[in-house]
């Protein structure tokens, strides 16, 4: 009886995120929905620039390296050439909500059928925790070493709620990976994403909420705990986006 | 030979039509040609110009400085490129939109109330075309064979009247005593 | 044999491209090359590809690297301002070693410039452009023909070498028309075993990449780059040579200003003065050998450029500064006339 197994569209190559990081357990919910759909043989990933940028020596499937925020651009390219592979990016909050806003909202609002995985952890990782667009109101980081100052650097982004007014896409959620109960219910949403997109129904994007031990200054069960504390109450989770759904809710109440 | 013709009027007088169906014709005789407009916002009503080049030889530079035709629509047009036309160089003035006479005494001018004639044969907007037959006629850099074959490659294909009356507009051009 | 038709230099390009066998299109509009965009826009839904206005310079460039990722025959096309904002695009496509055709319709800059036509990108053409080490191969038409020919040019060379390529025209030439054979050309497949296509199962993952942070490795890429410049150098330079068989002074032109320049050459033989002219046709690589070349047999050259003088430097390295090398140019969306190219060759001549 098999226990335990690393998903197959994981590869060998042994992960460089510092102890506690959450980016392992996000890239294992992917491989899974990846290995559940039978889909790495017509998979290509896109990573970013930011900590997650070494991601395509870890994803099975082929895989593209984008400019800083370019990746829903890039991604696009690749859906629109070849519509039968199944696309995804796997972007930081600084690369998806910052350098690279314009290409997540106009990806977005093309209902471009790919899925984004988007890793919000509120801090600048790789470069040594500077601000980023999702940093809370007062945090203090090396680009905000007395806290975020809104009157100077303005609020922090709510991407999902943001990309839900649009009419654009099909699914948006927002989930977290800080316990158990977290991480089954992001693991559904991640499938739901990839499945959407085999079944052609477009963009769809997971924003998860996640932690960086080694810049918030923190152990990691400190971490894990500030995101119930801080974070998911600046960012609620839930469904912001389900076209599918609610078209069938408007269809049993008419 | 080498034919370097200057069509300037406002924006939707059709200058670029007219430079267009030149340059098909001159193509259909076997000429080397270019064509190049003026490019911008003059387009939406400002002034507008283009060079068409009919030559034996292969076509140099596009861009047509010192005119042997000058077809001028409206009064800014002649005033710019008068002095610059080559001696001996044919200037054609649509005489209902342009009240002042050629200055110069080393060209010819023709004067032709095209846009009044376009009017009376109702057909307001092709006063360009009638310019086009008149300097046909007094310019030989083309012939007045053959119409059709070249107006067809500038007229929409499903606007078949089209070709009719650019066809009356280009006679009633060449026919024009003045 | 195709009928030949009037086309706008813009549009030869956009039918050669797709003759060529080029199905992915991303633009964004901007004077004076918007006429490509719209061309692609009327056609591409028609034989089942791309085009996609995309929502900035800087998202085009970058759906082109994907889709060039995944080994399509892909374009874009912008003019000067929007050139600079695919300059990020341009060096990964190049770090990655990937085809892909860039068009840039040239005009007035720095800033935003003026929408007349200019040459004044050939340093950021012909030197890279965007950061780090590395090429385009650069074509610069110079007749609506030419426009047509290169693009699918352009395209053979980007697959044979793995490397952008750039065809380099101005507003003039965009905007012209004049008559263009379009003839239909059997595009034979290149393998492209490293596209990001999708495993099947089948074979190890691809990656296109141009990250490397280990330095060696980097470096390694670096070499191993240029020696495959090496041999673009060796075999790919093209030019025209005009008049210079008996040549004593030599004019250096590419593009629009070469056609101006060759009214001028024309002008000054039939004055008794022994000129030629040598047309760059790829920018890069520089026809360096042939102008060497040329400067052993003439007096002296004259680089006319509509820019304030880059090219220049090239034809000053190329002829060893043995002879002298006057400028004559425009700037700023002027065009010279043949007249003013023919002063400059009495003044070449007097020295």
């Amino acid at each position: 009886m098999i226990v335990f197994e690393k998903p197959k569209a994981l590869t060998d190559a042994p992960l460089h995120y510092c102890p506690g990081c959450t980016h392992g357990i996000i890239h294992r919910l992917v491989a899974e929905a990846i290995d559940e759909l039978g889909i790495e043989g017509i998979t290509v990933g896109v990573a970013p620039v930011g900590c997650s940028v070494m991601a395509y020596d870890y994803f099975a499937c082929d895989m593209v390296e984008a400019a800083h925020g370019r990746a829903p651009a890039v991604a696009t390219g690749l859906k629109r050439c070849m519509p039968e592979n199944i696309i995804f990016t796997y972007q930081g909050d600084g690369d998806l909500a910052s350098i690279g806003m314009a290409e997540t909202v106009h990806a977005a609002t093309r209902n471009e059928n790919i899925t984004i995985i988007f890793v919000n952890n509120a801090i600048y990782g790789m470069t040594g925790g500077q601000m980023a667009p999702t940093s809370l109101p007062g945090q203090v980081t090396q680009t905000s070493p007395y806290g975020r100052d809104v009157t100077v650097a303005g609020y922090p982004i709510r991407v999902s709620e943001m990309l839900s007014t649009l009419e654009g896409p099909e699914y948006i959620e927002r989930v977290a990976v800080n316990n158990v109960k977290n991480v089954r219910n992001a693991k559904k949403a991640i499938l739901k994403a990839f499945k959407n997109q085999v079944e052609g129904k477009g963009f769809s994007l997971i924003e998860v909420v996640s932690t960086c031990p080694t810049n918030w200054g923190m152990t990691p069960s400190q971490a894990l705990e500030w995101v119930d504390t801080n974070m998911i109450p600046y960012y609620p989770l839930g469904v912001y986006k389900d076209k599918t759904a609610a078209a069938a809710e408007a269809a049993k109440e008419e | 030979m080498l034919t370097q013709i200057l069509i300037a009027g406002f924006g939707g007088q059709g200058v670029l039509f007219a430079g267009k169906f030149i340059a098909y014709k001159g193509l259909f005789e076997g000429k080397e040609v270019s064509w190049l407009p003026s490019y911008g916002p003059e387009m939406r009503g400002g002034t507008a110009n283009c060079s068409v080049i009919l030559s034996d030889d292969p076509v140099g530079s596009p861009i047509v400085s010192n005119p042997d035709v000058l077809m001028a629509m409206n009064l800014p047009s002649l005033d710019k490129y008068e002095d610059a036309c080559v001696p001996g160089a044919k200037l054609f003035i649509d005489s209902t939109l342009i009240e002042r006479k050629v200055v110069r005494g080393d060209v010819d001018a023709y004067y032709i109330p095209a846009t009044k004639l376009a009017n009376d044969a109702g057909i307001p907007t092709l006063a360009n075309m009638i310019m086009v037959g008149k300097m046909i006629r007094e310019s030989g850099c083309i012939t007045f064979d053959d119409m059709e074959e070249a107006l067809k490659k500038v007229v929409s294909a499903k606007r078949a009247n089209l070709l009719e009356v650019n066809l009356k507009a280009l006679k009633t051009g060449y026919d024009y005593e003045g | 044999m195709a009928e030949k038709v009037l086309m706008k230099g813009n549009e030869a390009i956009a039918e050669a491209a797709i003759k060529a066998g080029c199905r992915h299109y991303f633009g964004y509009p901007i004077t004076p090359q918007t006429e490509i965009a719209a061309y692609m826009a009327k056609r591409m839904p028609k034989i089942g590809g791309t085009f996609l206005q995309a929502e900035s310079e800087v998202a085009a460039i970058n759906m082109v690297y994907g889709v060039a990722g995944a080994g399509f025959r892909v374009m874009t096309s912008s003019s000067s301002p929007g050139v600079s904002l695919k300059q990020e695009g341009i060096s990964y496509i190049a770090g990655a070693d990937l085809p892909a055709l860039i068009v840039n319709v040239q005009r007035g800059g720095p800033g935003l410039g003026g929408i007349q036509p200019s040459q004044s990108d050939y340093f950021q053409a012909t030197k890279g452009g965007g950061h780090g080490d590395y090429h385009l191969i650069v074509l610069a038409p110079a007749s609506v023909q030419e426009m047509a020919d290169l693009t699918g040019k352009a395209f053979d060379l980007a697959d044979k070498y793995r490397c952008p390529t750039m065809l380099l025209a101005d507003g003039t030439l965009g905007q012209m028309m004049e008559p263009v054979e379009i003839p239909d050309v059997e595009v034979t497949p290149v393998e492209k075993p490293w596209a990001v296509n999708g495993t099947k199962g089948k074979r190890a993952h691809n990656i296109v990449n141009s990250l490397y942070l280990k330095p060696d490795q980097l470096e390694k890429t670096n070499f191993e780059r240029f020696e495959k410049y090496k041999q673009i150098e060796e075999n790919e330079v093209m030019y025209e040579s005009f008049m210079m068989e008996d040549a004593e002074y030599c004019v250096v032109a590419f593009g629009i200003a070469a056609r101006i320049s060759k009214n001028a050459v024309v002008a000054a033989r039939k004055n008794g003065i022994k000129v030629g002219l040598i047309r760059p046709i790829t920018l890069w690589p520089f026809p360096t050998e042939v102008i060497a070349k040329a400067a052993e047999q003439v007096k002296g050259f004259v680089s006319v450029e509509l820019s304030m003088g880059q090219m220049i430097e090239d034809v000053r390295l190329a002829s060893g500064c043995k002879k002298p090398v006057l400028l004559c140019n425009r700037a700023g969306g002027m065009i010279m006339s043949p007249e003013e190219v023919l002063a400059k060759i009495d003044e070449l001549a007097a020295l």
